[in-house]
């Protein structure tokens, strides 16, 4: 039975909205008040559960309500969440950097965290320099970076580099230093954000292959925040999952994942279906169902796209068109048919995107109507969306796969 | 579940009191890389590089020498003018410097503190050092014109008050670094102080006797002037290197409990203050 070295109990961190220094002066002063009467703060009562899409009544909102989770020694725990789930406050509250507004944090050893690599590195001063000064700005002391120094310089892959000024560095190089002083930390807890998000392949695997060996060898322990499920998924051993700042599942990873995408699916419209009254359109043409097979499809399978519509001036042929664009807003491509058969005025279309064939993103629909001598009849964009997930890596390059398409090419 | 021993606990807020100085010790060697980067890189980017720590002393001697020693036509109690403005200029500046440069502390590096957890007031500790370092440099500079001075004149400028010269330093490193502190944690929430301050010291200066000695002044005007613990610092300067200014003990005693109040009073409310700063910065 391994020990307890973190315990989070009953944190929550309350954030004003809007603009703070309106009106700050009062509150200060009715705060002060109140806790002089050893009363409650006043406006904490009023804060509302953290929901970014609706809209707010109160001027102070909870980024993070009531969280509890206990971490063992030698766990990696994963972290997921949507953006604005509260994970970032989550980890600045375990980082120390701003404290809560209830509840405790218990730890034992020392905690660093790593919310960003290369923190406080000056680009005028050479890589020898920085990594002292780096070094220290995360705990270590300087007869710690002394020992390491030389392993420090090794995993960077720096080493013809040590006395140059880091303006001169990429940024990649940057990373890789930053990173490079951070996996010789030695806190019996390393709290990482998403920063295996940038550097190349090489150094991800080099990056997670650190923090297996760190937890797995050493018994130390990971809490590890990412949007990267392939990442998540390969290196952690339990996960919980934000939403709205609270925790909505703990246990493991791969049911944290599953559970995380239903919830992102939540957002993602990939299904519209309207009667004829209420349908967006014009006097041309009026939208009846448009969907896709779901809204969240494996890179391996193919996608199906339906659409139908009404035809209400019952011409005798339309050409349905639309566009797929990306997460980036860039159309991924167009493409149309003639729908010419109608029954009832309504006319129906299917559309197959093939397996393999876009990356991991999410695409948006926009919709095209026009008659035979293309004339546009209506168009309506973003209709609906779906997600293309990545979830089986057989690589061990856990980043994104860059490209706007991902086939699946013959080579000899 | 038993009692258990945590190394570390993070709680809403800690008390006035708490104040993290085992681990401000834990992170000296940071402190020294502030200061060591602090200096490497005002020289790094500039063509002149260190000349400048004697550059703006001398520039702003002349300024002085022009509008207050021969426009305005004040009194130096009879010591050679540029002796006069170089002593008030180098003693001011370290005590200036450490009150603008730890007044921002928070707002300047919000980067940082955002990022990653250290004591934070080992920002404005690696301030204090790396401003008395400049002293010490602009200091030389001081001597020099001391000794060119006495030996035009034949005269010993230096009295035994040299002594204390110590104490005084840290007494104005002391009120520095606290309006400093005490600065730096109002203005995350009431940016409008940014704006007092830049002006705010150099005002202060024309209250304190640094550009004209306090014995040409009125008695009550001189009653008011020693209100301000700097008055004392700077009159003790100038007798100590200079033969003329004013001392006394009790004007020591006012002066180091100024100083101490304010340090533990910028303290207080900068230990406050870390901890929450990044919701309001």
């Amino acid at each position: 039975m391994s020990e307890v070295v973190l315990k989070v109990s009953n944190v929550s961190k309350l954030y004003r909205l809007g603009e703070v220094g309106t009106g700050t002066i009062s509150h200060d002063l009715n705060r002060w008040w109140a806790k002089l009467m050893g009363k409650e703060d006043p406006f904490a009562k009023v804060g509302q559960v953290n929901d970014r899409s609706k809209s707010s009544k109160s001027d102070y909102v909870w980024a993070i309500k009531g969280i509890n989770f206990e971490v063992k020694k030698g766990e990696i725990l994963g972290i997921i969440g949507k953006n604005g789930a509260g994970k970032s406050t989550l980890l600045k509250i375990l980082s120390q950097i701003t404290s809560p507004t209830t509840g405790s944090i218990k730890a034992k050893g020392r905690v660093a965290s790593l919310l960003e690599v290369g923190t406080g590195m000056h680009p005028e001063m050479t890589a020898r320099e920085n990594i002292y000064l780096n070094g220290a700005i995360l705990g270590m002391t300087k007869k710690e970076i002394n020992d390491k120094f030389d392993e420090i310089i090794e995993f960077s892959g720096c080493i013809m580099y040590v006395d140059t000024p880091i303006k001169r560095f990429s940024s990649g190089m940057r990373v890789r230093l930053g990173f490079a002083v951070a996996a010789f930390l030695e806190p019996e807890i390393l709290i990482v954000d998403e920063v295996l998000a940038v550097g190349d392949a090489e150094f991800q695997r080099k990056a997670i292959g650190k923090m297996k060996e760190v937890s797995q060898g050493e018994g130390r322990t990971v809490l590890f925040v990412s949007h990267n499920m392939a990442a998540v998924q390969s290196l952690c051993t339990r996960a919980i999952v934000l939403n709205n700042g609270e925790v909505s599942f703990e246990g493991t990873t791969e049911m944290a994942i599953d559970e995380y995408s239903k919830m992102s699916l939540s957002e993602v419209n990939n299904k519209v279906h309207y009667s004829l009254d209420e349908a967006p359109g014009n006097e041309f043409i009026a939208l009846k169902n448009i969907e896709t097979t779901s809204t969240q499809i494996k890179l391996s399978d193919s996608i199906k796209v339906h659409f139908s519509f009404w035809n209400k001036l019952d011409l005798e042929e339309v050409l349905l068109c639309f566009d797929l664009t990306n997460a980036q807003e860039q159309t991924v491509f167009s493409t149309a048919t003639s729908v010419k058969h109608f029954q009832d005025k309504v006319g129906s279309a299917t559309c197959e995107i093939p397996s393999n064939f876009l990356n991991d993103d999410l695409y948006s629909v926009t919709l095209f109507f026009f008659d035979k001598n293309m004339r546009r009849l209506y168009n309506k964009p973003d209709i609906i969306q779906f997600e293309v997930v990545d979830l089986e890596r057989e690589l061990s390059y856990f980043g994104k796969v860059s490209g706007v398409v991902r086939p699946i090419l013959k080579w000899s | 579940m038993e009692e258990e021993n945590w190394d570390i606990v993070i709680k809403p807020s800690r008390g006035i009191f708490e104040v993290p100085v085992k681990k401000i010790i834990a992170y000296f060697d940071l402190l020294f890389l502030f200061v060591k980067r602090d200096l490497v890189v005002v020289y790094k980017q500039t063509i002149l590089g260190p000349l400048w720590f004697f550059i703006q002393p001398i520039l702003t001697t002349l300024m002085f020498l022009v509008v207050f020693g021969n426009i305005a036509n004040i009194s130096t109690d009879g010591i050679p003018k540029p002796l006069f403005y170089l002593s008030g200029i180098v003693f001011w500046n370290y005590f200036a410097d450490c009150f603008n440069k730890t007044s921002n502390t928070f707002t300047a590096n919000a980067e940082i503190f955002g990022k990653v957890y250290f004591p934070r007031l080992i920002m404005p500790m690696s301030i204090v050092v790396s401003s008395g370092l400049k002293l010490a440099v602009q200091f030389l500079l001081f001597l020099a014109v001391c000794a060119y001075y006495s030996i035009q004149s034949g005269e010993i400028y230096i009295t035994k008050t040299i002594l204390i010269t110590p104490l005084l330093i840290i007494m104005m490193a002391m009120i520095g670094l606290g309006f400093g502190l005490i600065f730096s944690s109002l203005t995350t929430k009431y940016k409008d102080l940014k704006f007092l301050i830049q002006f705010g010291v150099q005002l202060f200066m024309y209250a304190t006797p640094v550009i004209y000695p306090i014995s040409i002044l009125s008695d009550r005007m001189k009653t008011l002037m020693w209100f301000n613990p700097l008055s004392h610092i700077i009159e003790a300067f100038k007798l100590a290197f200079l033969g003329q200014g004013t001392f006394s003990w009790e004007g020591m005693a006012y002066t180091f409990i100024c100083s101490l109040v304010f340090l533990v009073l910028g303290v207080i409310i900068f230990n406050k203050t870390e901890q929450s700063f990044m919701d309001t910065v």
